[in-house]
């Protein structure tokens, strides 16, 4: 059988450990810690059962606050990304383990050791979602304080991973002997030797975690400005991104895609994989009437005022969550009432955004709750099992996206129902895989190995050693 | 009698250079999980109390202050905070204690991770602090020239003194910012209350403001308060600066006597500065202190062949370990180690952490040949009967800093209505 021509495009799928804000209803009965170690190891087990490529955790590393006060609507604290993906390498043998680490706030001899470590414990199934925030906010917490000029967090993130990947490429891959007849263990002293000196970064020395099975971890990006889509064409191999519609899907697809020539890289050496949410039910009609309730779950009168006051960016507790809309308009200005959350950043200009929101709400009646669910929390799929294989398979096929990463509401078994009864769909109709076909990452994301250095060069007497 | 504690530490092949070469080594297998979980669940079949994990940031080497030419040794290394995490859960009882360096790390970063670790194991977990003076180190990092510099001491001569005091000051302070953090979140914070809505009491998070030299970090932290409050802070002492270090700042200390009488005078010195100077402020109390001493160890139970397997892995490394040691050396039996762990419990301290020459040969000596002769004397434990780290080690779990205060605002507020 020939497998590249007939083989329809696959799906991939991933998932995404329910997260620190409103789309994760904690207040539901079946809803567990986000802090047990039995959650993260039901979450990942449950993802590798229906053969999904990867589990995917984010990070904040302040936590957010509004009008001055820690945020308590929603979920509250996480583990650390590395500790919690190295333990479940440990109860996992397939799943790719992505983390989301931040490349303003560390330092790239660290990060790399610690990717390079998780590559190794779980045998090539690391991934780094590289991140940029930047903000004095988050600064507060570290060393490096909040010094960096938004203009700045790009040209420090590439060249943090410029760094990170000298770092990843400092070990060849054929250093280590371990000869026990001759007591020969390195073929030459010095391993991992590596020198960079530019505006952000002047460091040299050794690193010391030998190459890793994947030679680096995949590279995720997901930040969705201009200079965020030419980032991840030059660097990722996969977008993290936000835009999981049709109608939003395709053109985002096209654009990431054309910008890889430049790069010299081709249209399968980046993958487009949107957040999606989802509700099933027996029949389309119980999943719509489910998927509402999930929504005024997601956003309650408080929650529904939280988001306003971030528009508006001042205080409208007087306010009714099932009126209308304040007549007065968004404060502009630096301080914001918000803080700590990467949505806030997306309304820039918030005068347009008041009125915008007002017209709509007059023009279908809405109150500020209900207008505040439209906004903020319509799941991308909705429905039967087979209605939502249907919707996935024909947006992957549609190049809307080469697949999706799944975010359930429920911790952690809201992913049982999907992997339970969507996957055998997908399965069944060739879109997804039986089983595993490789072991590393890379492998089920379809991308092909790195080059080994070792491998490209037959000389060994320069070995570690830059200039 | 005071129960005797015993700890193994991991690094490597084993912490005899020439540990690689022995057969039943596995030198190629160093960088994979599978090899630390195979020792990891050996030390808890013998049912030791816990495990550490050697690591620094720059590659082993004979010179302090760059890497060597030598290629006949291990070289290279995994991130011991990963590798225990990876061990979290493949392991139920045994401690988890993996090495991290103060020096030129964020301390927010590491004390999510060690919270973490805690949480993953259930209480398990403790972090082995080191700082750093390696000039090597510092310019992997690019941002302590005064540490780089130390690159052109000539031979022999040793860095600064107040350079020395000011890296242990930023260790005692890096500590203080992870026991803060580790408390900024009161155990019972998480409230769920679907009533009000709130997941939290946003009262029971505090901000930690810690100010000093090198950083300040304002809290709280992202990771819920961990299950043994604190998890357990470890450190090596060889000087005095560094035994004030332990006084200050740790749970568990490491010392490394040579005979019964050093045993009894490092004990002594440690716990004179913790007098002088309690580790723990804001009032909490004094804590307990638990000390081991470091033993590198060559095992065997027939009399001699020790002393001979020793020999010849000194032959096959060129040097005798025992002259570059900074801890004692032992090659002996059983009955022996046995008999010295109790002289020394005599002395003041409370165990040994077990440096195994060759893994796994000698972890394997330690747990199915030492534990059962301590076990025939009746002076170590049968079965794990504690859950968690600090039970097992007689150290109660830290009253929360920040719970005492806002317990007395509460009342203030509540007086005031």
């Amino acid at each position: 059988m020939s497998r590249h021509s007939t083989r329809k495009r696959q799906v991939h799928l991933a998932a995404h450990f329910p997260g620190v804000n409103n789309t994760t209803v904690w207040s539901d009965p079946a809803s567990g810690s986000h802090i047990d170690p039995d959650s993260f190891v039901h979450f990942a087990q449950t993802a590798e059962r229906g053969k999904f490529d990867f589990l995917f955790l984010a990070e904040g590393l302040r936590l957010r606050e509004h009008a001055g006060r820690i945020y308590d609507l929603d979920v509250v604290g996480r583990p650390d990304t590395f500790t919690i993906l190295a333990a479940l390498a440990g109860v996992t043998t397939h799943l790719g383990l992505t983390g989301t680490i931040n490349s303003t706030f560390n330092e790239p001899y660290e990060v790399a050791r610690q990717f390079a470590t998780l590559d190794h414990l779980s045998e090539g199934r690391a991934a780094w979602n590289v991140v940029t925030s930047w903000d004095a906010f988050t600064g507060e917490n570290f060393r490096r304080g909040g010094f960096l000029a938004a203009e700045q967090r790009y040209e420090r993130a590439r060249s943090f991973l410029d760094t990170a990947f000298e770092l990843f490429d400092s070990w060849r891959g054929d250093e280590v002997l371990a000869d026990q007849a001759t007591g020969q263990f390195l073929r030459a002293p010095g391993p991992g030797a590596f020198e960079h000196h530019d505006a952000h970064f002047d460091i040299a020395g050794h690193t010391t975690v030998p190459r890793s099975p994947q030679g680096r971890p995949v590279i995720f990006q997901a930040g969705d400005s201009e200079e965020g889509r030419e980032f991840a064409a030059q660097h990722a191999d996969a977008i993290f991104s936000r835009h999981g519609t049709l109608e939003e899907g395709r053109p985002f697809y096209a654009d990431v895609k054309a910008r890889l020539a430049k790069y010299g890289r081709e249209r399968d050496e980046l993958l487009v994989l949107p957040a999606a949410t989802f509700v099933l039910g027996d029949t389309d009609a119980e999943a719509e009437e489910l998927a509402r309730e999930v929504r005024r779950a997601q956003v309650s009168g408080a929650t529904a005022i939280v988001f306003l006051e971030q528009v508006w960016n001042r205080d409208l507790s007087a306010y009714d969550p099932d009126g209308p809309l304040p007549d007065v308009d968004p404060v502009v200005g630096e301080e914001l009432i918000s803080k700590g959350r990467a949505s806030v950043r997306m309304y820039r200009d918030p005068l347009a955004t008041a009125k915008a929101w007002r017209e709509r709400a007059q023009a279908e009646g809405l109150s500020i709750r209900e207008l505040m669910i439209e906004q903020t929390a319509r799941q991308t799929f909705v429905g039967s099992p087979t209605t939502v294989a249907d919707q996935i398979e024909h947006l992957v096929e549609a190049e809307a996206a080469d697949g999706f990463i799944l975010v359930p509401h429920i911790t952690p078994a809201g992913l049982d129902p999907f992997v339970d009864r969507v996957v055998p769909i997908l399965q069944e109709r060739g879109v997804h895989r039986t089983d595993y076909e490789g072991t590393t990452l890379r492998e089920h994301l379809g991308l092909r190995p790195l080059p080994v250095p070792s491998l490209l060069t037959t000389t060994v007497g320069a070995a570690g050693v830059s200039a | 009698m005071r129960p005797l504690h015993l700890a193994v530490a991991l690094d490597g092949a084993g912490w005899h250079p020439a540990a690689w070469r022995e057969p039943t080594a596995r030198p190629r297998d160093l960088f994979t999980a599978r090899y630390w979980t195979d020792l990891v669940r050996e030390a808890e079949a013998g049912l030791l109390d816990l495990v550490t994990i050697e690591d620094a940031l720059r590659l082993q080497s004979d010179d302090p202050r760059r890497p060597d030419e030598r290629t006949d040794r291990v070289r290279g290394r995994l991130d011991a905070v990963l590798l225990a995490a990876r061990l979290a859960l493949v392991t139920r009882h045994i401690g988890l204690v993996p090495s991290a360096t103060a020096t030129h790390t964020e301390p927010f970063h590491p004390s999510k991770a060690i919270a973490t670790l805690d949480h993953t194991t259930r209480g398990r977990a403790g972090v082995r602090v080191q700082v750093s003076l390696r000039p090597d180190e510092a310019a992997q990092f690019g941002r302590r020239p005064e540490l780089a510099a130390l690159a052109t001491l000539a031979p022999g001569q040793t860095p600064p003194a107040a350079l020395v005091e000011d890296v242990f000051d930023e260790g005692r302070d890096w500590v203080e910012v992870l026991r803060r953090l580790w408390d900024s979140w009161e155990d019972d914070a998480e409230i769920r209350d679907v009533a009000t809505g709130r997941f939290i009491d946003a009262d029971k998070l505090h901000t930690v403001d810690f100010t000093g030299p090198h950083f300040s970090v304002r809290g709280p932290s992202i990771t819920q308060r961990p299950p043994q409050g604190q998890p357990l802070v470890a450190a090596l002492s060889h000087v005095p600066v560094a035994h004030r270090f332990v006084a200050r700042s740790a749970d568990l200390g490491f010392l490394t006597p040579h005979d019964d009488d050093e045993a009894r005078r490092l004990v002594a010195a440690v716990r004179d500065e913790r007098e002088v100077q309690p580790a723990w402020p804001d009032g909490v109390g004094d804590q307990p202190l638990r000390l081991l001493g470091d033993v590198v160890v060559v095992l065997d139970e027939t009399p001699g062949a020790a002393a001979e397997r020793l020999a010849r892995l000194d032959a096959a490394a060129g040097t005798a370990l025992a002259r570059t040691s900074d801890a004692l050396v032992f090659a002996g039996t059983p009955a022996e180690l046995a008999d010295l762990a109790l002289a020394w419990q005599h002395a003041g301290l409370d165990g040994l952490r077990l440096r195994p020459a060759v893994l796994p040969d000698d972890l394997h000596a330690i747990t199915r040949t030492l534990v059962p002769e301590l076990q025939r004397r009746g002076v170590f434990r049968t079965a794990y009967a504690e859950r968690t780290l600090r039970e097992r080690l007689r150290l109660p779990r830290p009253t929360n800093r920040y719970a005492l205060s806002s317990t007395a605002d509460t009342a203030d507020r509540e007086a005031a209505r």
